[in-house]
């Protein structure tokens, strides 16, 4: 009888081409220049960031602009312990991050995370961009997110937007 | 990281890649199924009511009973449907215009999804028979087998 096979590698790749359309367009040149520009509901005041045109609970346009903060809080976060990325040792953390100023969290990276410290809800981090000359209009922009030694922010001030 | 384009409607567009990297347990049955195939064989599995499944399955699919009786079947056979191919994309298992067809291989109850190189779409036919063409390095892969091939005529 020959040898049995016990598995295979079927990876599955999609390529996509994204547009991401006017509005999240703007968004994405304003990390191009190091801001963070998100957009506000006229109606629920609600701040989107990265912005879609308008918002979905009020289903309007949401034209005004606002420029958010480099800083924001921890609502949640994952502890990553497979090795996804050649260039990012595993243990690490992925965290939704509340920009101060938004109603919409951001998905990111967490690394600088001081020895012997936790990540926890509540942390308050800041972003650390790539060179200037790196800028471009994508999130890979920001390259993490690091802990700026604050005290924690309170549940209350972020327990909507978990 | 993707180049990133200005379209004409002054949004920005970038090719953006989804991949997983899967890998994909076999199982006792289709472990040996593949294993024979490396070593240049085709085996089916008989069924309670006597029927050989090519490829084979873990249970009869009549009675739910776990198939143990392996049987080695013909590696040329009859093509019970196609569907032709006049543009193949990237992943296909032919650069040019092929079948994907059923094929019914000698002794086997059942039909096998592959591909036929037959040149062209006029020279495919239901019921038609096709062979093996073997890869000329096999693995252990249901592409150990590169295609069938419209059968020589003896
Ligand atoms: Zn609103």
């Amino acid at each position: 009888m020959s040898e049995p096979v016990v598995g295979f590698g079927a990876p599955i790749r999609l390529e996509y081409n994204y547009t991401p359309g006017s509005a999240s367009s703007r968004y994405l040149r304003s990390i191009a220049e190091g801001r963070i520009v998100g957009q506000r509901c006229p109606n629920c005041e609600k701040v989107y960031v990265p912005p879609r045109g308008s918002c979905p609970t009020c289903a309007v346009p949401t034209a005004e602009e606002v420029e958010l903060a480099h800083t924001g809080t921890i609502t949640t976060f994952c502890v990553v312990n497979l090795s996804f990325y050649k260039e990012i040792e595993p243990p690490y953390v992925c965290a939704s991050i509340l920009l101060d100023g938004a109603d919409i969290a951001l998905f990111h990276l967490i690394q600088e995370v001081p020895e012997g410290r936790e990540v926890t809800m509540g942390m308050r981090v800041e972003a650390v961009w790539v060179d200037e000359s790196e800028l471009a209009p994508t999130l890979e922009s920001i390259k993490y997110f690091r802990p700026t030694g604050e005290p924690d922010a309170s549940y209350d001030s972020y327990k909507e937007h978990l | 990281m993707a180049e990133t384009v200005e379209t004409q409607t002054a949004g920005l567009s970038a090719p953006h890649v989804l991949e997983y990297p899967y890998t994909r347990s076999v199982g006792p049955v289709i472990g040996r199924f593949l294993g024979g195939l490396r070593d240049r064989k085709i085996e089916g599995i008989r069924t309670k009511d006597g029927r050989v499944l090519v490829p084979p399955a873990e249970y009869d699919p009549v009675t739910s009973e776990a198939l143990s009786e392996f049987v080695e079947v013909g590696q040329a056979g009859v093509v019970k449907t196609w569907a032709w191919v006049s543009e193949p994309r990237p992943k296909h298992p032919l650069d040019r215009p092929f079948a994907w067809a059923l094929i019914q291989l000698d002794g086997a109850d059942t039909a096998l999804l592959h591909a036929i190189d037959a040149g062209d779409e006029s020279k495919m036919s239901t019921g038609m028979r096709v062979q093996v063409r073997w890869r000329e390095e096999t693995v252990g892969m249901i592409t150990d087998i590169e295609c069938f091939e419209p059968e020589a005529a003896s």
